[in-house]
């Protein structure tokens, strides 16, 4: 009643003494114990998860007291695995459990923001024009006001707007750049649809209904390997986490599992106590490496040597000795090795040309459809040549015969290939380059010839030409392009002969021991022989972000197809960066890109579009000379982009924008001129008066005027060239230090027209975020956006099957709103703003050449329609053309219902479609019906996130039991097998968003993946094509190991080379050019994923800041330190030709000489000094890097090598990249004001 | 008029202190029990902390007592040890002593609050309020000795022990004790009472709740299975 009174019991407290007096029984109050019963008290808990780039997906009870989310801790209720097999829980790392103090932190976004210029601009152009959209025009057309706001981006003056105010603004804007420039110049960016689908699909189904262009993330992050489409036609499809724990060999290769894949790690730790071995490779000493039996530590950049040699010894000890049935049986049945490749003379030197085809022979050999498509093989009984069923060419326009079932296609009968022609009638002398002998500074040139002639079996063969030709099988290019010896003596004799690609060899590139190499690739083999293929390489980051990078993967994936280990359970190739499988894919495209409504979205590349319009070609300083293979078939020229220009040109990568010209206006002029707008546009194309934009991406017409960033921090994350888009694309206070080709008179491009750099592209930046990011900081105008905790969602990742929620625990706080109703609340205020000036309107759509279409078997040859080599096709030698039906004062209308085309049309994805009429009813009767004008009948709503999680769930099959089954039997028609036992025992599930919430639900097996999710098997990729014997989506329908497009040719990539890292040229000219009196190193920059955040969330979070320490460092060993007088906290400063960044030193043993390593993504916000380079504040990570294309990821119409959004295309990489480092001699923390007095911004007049 | 100032200050305000005093840490330590706290500041900063708060601690405890002791023995009591010159003398020695132990260690603990950043933007107006207080109350205090040495009679201490013993006795009249007593003691005097009046609203609490008994307490507390507990 009172605590006084309670107190009040000194002769009740202590009833009774005992043990002599030193114990008392005692009677004294508990009340006290209340205290900590309420801190832990709270009045619900709810289910969510973090919607950031980790792949963790996982499982958090969220805490509400008051109204307020307190805490979180992990949710431990996951359904359970099979017996024998550890359970998933509990997920969660130190940095999701901090997420909660975001919510209601300083940094928290409370109301939308507007750059006070730009503000005051706006309110006076409204007090003039009583038409939004003309106001907008009229700031735009006054170049001072345009710049006014640009050039302030990023140094703050931001005042607090109205929703209203901010929705009219940036509706105006997009009206009138739709109306003036075209819908493709409102650009979009958000990545990694998979950690907040919905959120993901707010915006991109607005851009999508009014014609704009959703870009790709995945390439651009770096986080996408070329060698996943080169080898299998599928990106990342991977094996979740559990199936680690069934490997019998484990390697970690450039990935930091504990670290980067925290609530994962657990199986690899239990795997070890089955008796898993472990092999860490990684320059550091990782975190990971403590959990090793065996560290390998090659030289940054050169893993690509280490796995050719582990390839020589597995080749030279299993296959070239016939042993290991298992390996030569896999080998036949699921890779192109027994397929034919032409020998094609070169310079008087045999080199491997293209894969023989059907078509290069007498009568097709009884192929009639696609014939140019189909590889052809050796029967091993009769010696007799034969197409194998399986290739891509019996994937389009036929159906029963896309199987692996080895069959003859002529016969049908169940044929073995030969995989070598030893000991055949003919054997030739083959040129394969070699690339390691010209290496930059501080890596290991070896002194080799730069090709390398190996004798190889073959066969002769008489062509439909009548010549006569000679061929051999993949299996045998690959053995002597690892120069193992086959019995002609012309290969290294022993392990220690210093010669391609033998463990001596590989030791003096790397610096690892050929005793480790040797003894690793046995061990590796060894396994995966006794284990049926249960050796697996979890790859990650650090050797994916290199300039061949994808020849480093193709190494590694050579193993592991060598020793059949891809789709077996416990093997496997697990690659897990970024992409966190979106696994109710096609359920979801619909409501993402709109394609209810009308197809196809635009979808653009995004590193070829940042390398454009952020200008950094302009400063391209690598060479294709550089890059070309000495045995190159034809002399391929020009800078870098020129070949980004031929690729758009050609069909093979998607352009934004798309031409000099608004894509609304095309329609009327082709109708006025008679023509079909395709045929309109291919031939203005051809005689030049029209233009694509990537020929002059500096011309105003073709710039990009609107982007909203979403979901990122483009700028403070993911945007390499950092300071090119500053200068460039936002026009504002920028520190590149390096002057362009033309300032240079360096030779330019060929393709693109050379202008005078513009700065400031964009006319209006808007960003969404929870939190003050580095992006926001640069924004015009910035939206408050829920968080993880005040939204629902949808959330999957490919590290484990569940399908897990974002739930609002509590409202939006503030004047916050979801990504959902951000997003139709614009759509609504632009529909309004329409009439007088958008309506009906026919928009001329150009689309790649796309894989999983028929028009991935477009181009079997290269040829440019510009310099008359062919004539301009739509869909054929160059983008496809579609008019696409915009009714824009209905985008609202359209956003908030399920549109007709799925009716119509129905769905599907990766090449197999499904009616799905019946999900549109249920859709109808779950989510409601409205009216929509225009449109017959009623359409299934979507108004609420739910109800968008809803659409999802029932088109999916993966979450629909009835669409699995009818996506089994879609493509059980195109391989003659029946897939639907894979589905059946599901039929009827079908999993709700409210399911979901209640418990992670388990996905199921459909074919939009390679993986089975049942009670029998992890999910494992690959699997459904070895034990189901479904084809890969390759030229070969089997595993590529060989690519024989062209420009693979040319730059020596037909197989897997040593590549050494290139020169960038972007630091030697700033040493010494502005000297500070330290002493300056050069060091490799090297920047991998973070310990206390995941990119740059909870890098400015107070939690992980007091964990670390606190602000920007970058970690240098004590040898580098020594030299340069740095010691441990000391401020350095890492610059060169692309700009400068301030941090702090970690002095530390775990890094080795010659690197400076920081993890990627600290943000700018926090602890950040002036840069005595720039004379601005420091970067970001990014901004001593530039982005650099590699031209054989820009290959296209090509089977497996088609675009796909996010599946293939150009990528950012960053690693070959030096800086000098040196200590600072002032640290400046620029705290004096800007100095700058803004006007006091009118009040509205009108209110 | 100066009278009744004078009787209000030191015949009345003492009263009305004390109630407040009582009452008022009754009310906060019904209704404010998460507040009842000393407020340390070790977590943020350990500099000047330690050696402070002890030369602080004991100088102010062996103050109070002294103060306590010296004001209300009764003339009577202490005459069979000592006279009242010598009285006086040995509290001017002592509570020097003590004075300036709890001169140096307040001025420390003052100092860091006021101009360790992280402390001064972590502290309440009270915080920073009650030390000020004892701050200025010490100097009052060390700033009577030179007085006190001007009349070693010790007659100006009895005065003020009678005033003390009135006070606590409820006699009538006891400001009449003070008057003609220099300014500086009516000063310290005056700025004592007020301390009491102040005490309910600072972190001077912690004083009611001063841990004495755990040093005195049974190792091993136990309760017995189901019983009653409050």
């Amino acid at each position: 009643m009172s605590h006084f009174l309670d107190r009040l019991a000194f002769f009740k407290r202590n009833v009774e003494g005992f043990s002599a007096g030193h114990g008392a029984v005692t009677n004294e109050p508990r009340g006290w114990e209340d205290a900590y019963r309420q801190r832990w008290a709270h009045d619900k808990v709810v289910r969510s998860t973090h919607g950031v780039n980790c792949t963790g997906s996982c499982s958090w009870k969220i805490y509400v007291k008051g109204g307020v989310v307190t805490w979180e801790t992990q949710q431990t209720d996951y359904p359970r695995t099979r017996p024998g097999l550890p359970n998933h829980e509990p997920r969660g790392c130190a940095r999701g459990a901090s997420y909660s103090w975001y919510l209601y932190s300083a940094n928290r976004m409370k109301y939308p923001m507007m750059r006070k210029r730009l503000l005051r601009l706006w309110r006076a152009a409204r007090t003039e024009h009583a038409d939004p959209v003309e106001a907008w025009a009229s700031i735009q057309a006054d170049e001072t006001k345009r710049r006014a706001y640009q050039k302030v981006r990023g140094l703050g003056g931001f005042v607090r707007v109205s929703w209203e105010e901010a929705e009219e603004l940036i509706a105006a804007a997009n009206v009138h750049t739709a109306r003036v420039h075209g819908p493709d110049r409102i650009i979009g960016f958000s990545p990694i649809p998979a950690m907040s689908m919905v959120s993901y699909a707010a915006g991109s189904r607005y851009l999508s209904l009014i014609g704009g262009v959703c870009m790709s993330f995945y390439d651009w992050y770096c986080d996408l390997p070329p060698s996943s489409p080169q080898t299998w036609g599928e990106q990342t499809d991977v094996p979740e986490s559990a199936d680690w724990y069934n490997a019998g060999f484990l390697m970690m290769w450039g990935s930091n599992v504990p670290q980067t894949r925290t609530p994962d790690a657990h199986f690899m730790t239990e795997a070890r106590y089955r008796g898993t071995k472990t092999v860490v490779v990684t320059p550091d000493y990782s975190e990971a490496s403590k959990f090793a039996d065996l560290w390998l530590h090659p030289k940054q950049g050169t893993d690509a040597a280490l796995a050719m040699a582990m390839g020589h010894v597995i080749l030279s000890e299993w296959h070239a000795k016939g042993r290991g049935e298992y390996f030569l049986d896999y080998c036949r049945r699921y890779t192109d090795m027994p397929m034919l490749v032409l020998l094609e003379e070169k310079d008087g030197r045999l080199v491997p040309g293209r894969q023989l085809r059907a078509a290069d022979l007498e009568d097709g050999l009884g192929e009639s459809n696609n014939p140019d498509w189909k590889t052809v093989a050796i029967d091993e009984a009769t010696g007799r040549l034969y197409v194998p069923t399986g290739s891509i060419g019996f994937r389009w326009g036929e159906q029963g015969k896309w199987n692996l079932e080895g069959r003859d296609s002529r016969t049908l009968e169940v044929t073995t290939p030969r995989l070598t022609l030893l000991g055949g009638e003919a054997a030739a002398d083959v040129a394969f380059p070699y690339f390691g002998g010209r290496a930059p500074e501080f890596f290991n040139p070896t002194a080799h010839e730069e090709i390398v002639t190996r004798r190889v079996p073959a066969r002769r063969v008489t062509l439909k030409d009548g010549s006569t030709r000679l061929v051999a099988t993949v299996y045998d290019l690959f053995l002597a392009n690892y120069g193992v010896e086959r019995g002609f003596g012309d290969c290294p004799a022993s392990y220690d002969e210093d010669a391609p690609y033998t463990p001596a060899w590989a030791e003096k590139v790397c610096g690892v021991r050929r005793g480790q190499i040797v003894a690793t690739a046995r061990e590796f083999a060894a396994n995966a022989e006794k284990t049926n293929g249960k050796s697996m390489v979890i790859l990650g980051a650090a050797v994916n972000h290199w300039y061949h990078g994808d020849m480093i993967y193709r190494g590694i994936i050579n193993l592991l197809v060598m020793c059949g280990c891809i789709g077996q359970s416990g093997g496997g190739w697990s690659h897990y960066v970024g992409q966190e499988k979106l696994r109710p894919q096609t359920g979801w495209v619909p409501l993402a890109f709109a394609t209810d409504w009308g197809r196809p979205p635009r979808q653009q590349n995004s590193t070829s579009f940042f390398y454009a319009h952020t200008g950094q070609y302009r400063y391209e300083r690598l060479q294709v000379e550089e890059l070309l293979s000495p045995t190159a078939p034809q002399a391929l020229s020009g800078s870098l982009i020129d070949f980004n220009v031929r690729a758009e040109r050609m069909g093979w990568l998607p352009s934004a924008p798309q031409l000099q010209a608004n894509p609304l206006r095309i329609a009327e002029a082709a109708a006025a001129s008679g023509e079909a707008p395709a045929a309109y546009v291919a031939s203005r194309l051809a005689e030049g008066t029209l233009r694509m934009s990537c020929e002059d991406p500096e011309h105003p017409a073709n710039w990009p005027r609107n982007l909203f960033i979403w979901r990122s921090n483009l700028l403070g994350s993911s945007g390499k060239g950092h300071e090119y888009f500053l200068r460039h694309l936002l026009g504002t206070t920028h520190g590149v230090q390096g002057k362009d080709l033309g300032e240079e008179g360096a030779v330019k491009p060929q393709e693109v027209t050379w202008r005078e750099a513009p700065e400031g592209k964009l006319d209006l930046l808007v960003t969404l975020d929870f939190r003050m990011s580095t992006t926001c900081v640069y924004s015009d105008i910035v939206l408050p956006t829920a968080t993880w905790y005040e939204k629902h969602d949808l959330n999957t990742s490919d590290m484990h099957p569940f399908i897990h929620p974002l739930s609002a625990a509590v409202d939006p706080a503030w004047e916050a709103r979801t990504d959902w109703a951000i997003f139709k609340g614009i759509a609504r205020r632009f529909s309004e703003l329409c009439p007088g000036h958008l309506g009906v309107e026919q928009d001329v759509v150009l689309s790649p050449l796309m894989h999983d279409t028929a028009q991935e078997l477009a181009q079997g040859v290269v040829r440019d329609w510009k310099r008359g080599e062919c004539v301009p096709l739509p869909g054929k030698t160059m983008p496809a053309i579609t008019v696409v039906e915009r009714d824009y004062p209905r985008t609202y209308a359209r956003f908030t219902a399920l549109g007709p085309l799925m009716d119509r049309l129905g769905n599907g994805g990766k090449g197999i479609g499904w009616k799905t009429q019946h999900e549109v009813d249920f859709l109808a009767s779950l989510n409601g019906a409205v009216e929509v004008p225009g449109v017959e009948g009623k359409r299934p709503r979507i108004e609420s996130d739910i109800d968008a999680a809803e659409v999802i769930l029932a088109l999916a099959p993966e979450t629909n039991g009835h669409v699995a089954v009818k996506a089994w039997e879609a493509l059980s028609r195109n391989t003659g097998r029946d897939h639907t036992h894979l589905a059946r025992g599901k039929e009827h599930e079908a999993i709700r968003f409210r399911d979901v919430q209640a418990q992670p639900r388990k996905i199921i097996s459909s074919p939009t993946w390679s993986g089975l999710e049942s009670e029998e098997v992890c999910y494992n990729a690959g699997y459904t094509n070895v034990h189901e014997l479904i084809p890969w989506r390759t030229l070969s329908g089997r595993q590529q190991l060989y690519q024989d497009h062209p420009w693979m040719q040319a730059f020596g990539e037909q197989l897997c080379v040593y590549k050494p890292p290139v020169d960038l040229k972007a630091h030697l000219e700033m040493l010494g050019r502005v000297p500070n009196g330290e002493k300056e190193l050069v060091l490799n920059f090297i920047t991998p994923h973070q310990k206390w955040g995941i990119h740059s969330t909870y890098s400015d979070n107070l939690i992980m800041l007091t964990l670390n320490r606190g602000g920007p460092v970058v970690w240098i060993s004590e040898v580098d330190a020594r030299r340069a007088g740095i010691e441990d906290n000391d401020w350095v400063e890492a610059f060169n030709l692309n700009g400068a960044l301030t941090a702090r030193a970690v002095v530390s043993q775990r890094v080795p000489e010659g690197m400076i390593l920081m993890y990627h993504a600290q943000e700018k916000i926090v602890n950040t000094p002036g840069s005595e380079v720039m004379r601005t504040r420091g970067g970001i990570h990014n901004s001593v890097t530039r982005a650099v294309l590699k031209p054989t990821h820009m290959i296209g119409g090509y089977a497996q090598l088609s675009y796909g959004f996010n599946y293939h295309g150009t990528i950012g990489t960053n690693r070959d990249e030096f800086v000098v480092v040196r200590k600072m001699a002032k640290v400046d923390w620029m705290d004096q004001p800007a100095g700058q007095g803004d006007a006091a911004v009118p009040a509205v007049a009108a209110e | 008029m100066s009278d009744y100032l004078h009787t209000l200050a030191f015949g009345i305000y003492p009263y009305i202190a004390v109630a407040v005093f009582l009452l008022g840490s009754l009310v906060r330590f019904e209704r404010e029990q998460y507040s009842w706290k000393s407020g340390s500041s070790q977590l943020l900063r350990r500099r000047q902390l330690r050696i402070g708060s002890y030369l602080f601690h004991i100088g102010i405890l062996f103050l109070l007592v002294g103060h306590t002791v010296g004001l209300l023995t009764p003339k009577a009591v202490y005459e069979v040890f000592l006279t009242a010159p010598q009285k006086q003398m040995l509290a001017i020695v002592a509570g020097g002593i003590a004075g300036t132990m709890c001169f140096v260690g307040l001025t420390m603990l003052l100092h860091r609050r006021l101009f360790d950043a992280r402390i001064r933007a972590t502290s309440s107006f009270a915080d920073i309020g009650i030390l000020g207080l004892l701050w200025v109350q010490l100097v009052l205090g060390l700033a009577t000795i030179p007085f006190s040495l001007g009349h070693r009679d010790g007659a100006v201490m009895v005065q003020l022990s009678h005033w003390a013993q009135d006070i606590v006795t409820f006699q009538a009249g006891a400001a009449a004790h003070l008057v003609g007593v220099e300014w500086v003691f009516k000063a310290h005097i005056f700025l004592g009472i007020t301390l009491f009046v102040v005490f309910p609203f600072s972190r001077l609490v912690h004083i009611w709740s001063a841990p004495i008994g755990y040093a005195f307490r049974p190792y091993q507390l136990v309760r017995r299975r189901g019983a009653r507990t409050a």
